[in-house]
């Protein structure tokens, strides 16, 4: 990004010069919270098979996010209360059967297209240069974030992993052995709806760290490979996070010092992850 | 946009005509269409929505590629989606099985192919406006090269789709019997998707990556619904894509709002219609 000193061999030193800027602060603290909401919340999304669902809720955002620039209403407000929302109205669809895919790709194909209609307008409204608008939601500004979005961020990534290690123990039960949990008491509709509210909100929050359209490389990536090298639970669990939370500081750290797109070096890192650990994993087996 | 249209019909096509860039995006819009619908019919009778949108997202980067090497977007457009279409046969399993495995590996691949293309636009400095367009589509900047590799794209797949459209829909309908009667199935399957992939290389270009899955999937869908017979339902597929983007190239370019949201709007609305209707049927005249 602006490297105001020169990178030098000395790690302590980069980082002192690193850290020196508010904006890196703000990119630092953010993108951890949001890392690990991510990481944990995406660990269920891969074991509950629901990334076309998040994938879903991303275009969803970038739609709301646009939404409440136009009627007025803060961008965050847009995304946060879309995504929820929609979590929620696809909770109570459920799930019935198969054959659904085309009826969700046409759906969101649309509401990508009402997306692009708002950004056309919030661009010819505003008048001014504002259609980098877009491509932020699209693909994330996380050097952008001010004081208190990264409040926001910190605060909702927060909340959602508390929220998240509270329902894990029952959410992991419904998960592996949906038929036995509902046997043993465990209110499994509830649990199902607070995970999908969960979800919306990472996914919100994902959204600014590395836009709507790359949401999975942070949610879904980082939990592929915590469950290729696992298949003990709260084990894969942790290392989904710790890889999201890496795969972002290094991320950061590299388009700092070069002039490259933040978003690019988190999913890069994260995909490059993937690809040793599934390279491993074959190699190991033959 | 530049002059307001009346209700004489024939003054307002002289007014869509009247522009070079405009005559472009009719030609390739009407190659679009046609393409989209005669492959998106097989799509969606072989239940492959979801490796069109894979692909259709891999050509993102294959766009930007194009331009960051100074060549046509089209053909970094159709060497991206060639080779990712080469891939997913390659991995000889149905991606559209749904494993948990696999969707993990195709959203990351995605993810991945998505920040690729955002690098390469970064790389050429390109404008917002060139992001927007790969997007979501663009009516302004289609130039003649494009036509003629669109052109010459669009004849080939036709050409090859009219030759392997009957042991397609035999395989597509009941593989085991079309293997039983000496239909090469596998050849036919990796043919089909190279198919996909030069279709949506020339798509992109009208309706763009993210919208593309509109165009793609929604007219044979909804020709599905309204008839089993394949060369009724061949035919009723590229003619509602026709309709859907000629009428949203002429109301973009009257309104000035974006093309691919009229496309995806009019191919939302035509689905979800039909949808209704089937439903209602099934509902009220009890078989």
């Amino acid at each position: 990004m602006i490297a105001a000193a020169a990178f030098s061999l000395n790690p302590a030193a980069d980082a002192q010069a690193m850290l020196a800027f508010d904006f890196m602060r703000n990119a630092f603290i953010a993108g951890s919270c949001i890392a690990l909401a991510s990481g944990l919340v995406g660990y269920f999304v891969v074991l509950r098979n629901q990334v076309f669902t998040t994938d879903a809720l991303g275009h969803v955002a970038f739609t709301g996010g646009l939404g409440g620039l136009l009627i007025g209403v803060d961008l965050l407000a847009g995304l946060f209360a879309s995504c929820v929302a929609v979590a929620l109205l696809m909770g109570s669809l459920g799930g019935r059967g198969r054959g659904r895919d085309v009826a969700i790709g046409t759906v969101f194909a649309w509401v990508l297209g009402v997306g692009v209609l708002f950004l056309s307008l919030y661009t010819s409204a505003a008048g001014t240069n504002n259609s980098v608008v877009g491509i932020s939601v699209l693909f994330g500004s996380i050097f952008g974030l001010q004081a208190t979005q990264t409040l926001v961020a910190a605060v909702a990534g927060l909340a959602a992993s508390g929220a998240l290690l509270v329902v894990a123990r029952p959410l992991l039960f419904v998960s592996l052995d949906p038929d036995v949990a509902v046997s043993r008491g465990v209110p499994v509709r509830l649990v199902a709806a607070v995970f999908m509210i969960l979800v919306a909100i990472t996914v919100a929050e994902a959204v600014q760290a590395v836009g709507a359209l790359l949401v999975l490389g942070l949610m879904v990536t980082p939990a592929a490979i915590a469950q290729s090298l696992t298949s003990r639970p709260y084990l894969a669990l942790a290392m989904s996070a710790a890889i999201a939370t890496s795969a972002v500081w290094v991320g950061l750290t590299l388009a700092f010092w070069f002039p490259y797109p933040a978003s690019f070096f988190i999913t890069s890192i994260a995909f490059l992850g993937y690809l040793a650990t599934r390279v491993a994993a074959f190699g190991s087996r033959s | 946009m530049i002059d307001q249209p009346g209700w004489d019909l024939l003054a307002d096509l002289r007014l869509l005509l009247e522009f070079h860039f405009m005559q472009n995006a009719l030609v390739v819009g009407t190659l679009v269409a046609l393409l989209a619908g005669a492959v998106g019919y097989f799509v969606v009778l072989r239940g492959q929505s979801f490796a069109a949108h894979m692909l259709s997202q891999v050509g993102f980067p294959g766009a930007a590629a194009g331009v960051l090497l100074h060549v046509s977007p089209v053909i970094g457009l159709v060497v991206f989606c060639v080779v990712a279409a080469l891939g997913i046969s390659a991995t000889g399993r149905n991606l559209d099985a749904g494993r948990r495995s696999e969707s993990a590996a195709v959203g990351s691949i995605l993810a991945f192919a998505l920040g690729l293309g955002l690098l390469f636009f970064r790389l050429y400095r390109g404008s917002v406006q060139g992001v927007y367009g790969f997007l979501f589509g663009t009516i302004l900047g289609i130039t003649d090269r494009d036509v003629t590799v669109s052109l010459f794209a669009t004849v080939v797949t036709l050409a090859v789709l009219a030759v392997i459209a009957r042991p397609l829909i035999f395989a597509s309908v009941d593989a085991d019997v079309a293997e039983a009667r000496g239909v090469p199935v596998r050849a036919v399957s990796i043919t089909f998707l190279l198919l996909v992939a030069l279709s949506v290389a020339v798509t992109v270009q009208v309706i763009g990556t993210l919208l593309i899955f509109a165009l793609l999937v929604a007219p044979g869908a909804a020709a599905l619904q309204l008839t089993a017979r394949p060369w009724l339902g061949l035919t009723l597929t590229i003619a509602l894509s026709l309709v859907f983007t000629w009428s949203g190239l002429a109301v973009a370019y009257f309104s000035g709002y974006p093309v691919g949201f009229f496309i995806t709007s009019l191919a939302f609305a035509s689905y979800g219609l039909i949808r209704m209707a089937s439903f209602a049927r099934a509902r009220l005249i009890p078989a």
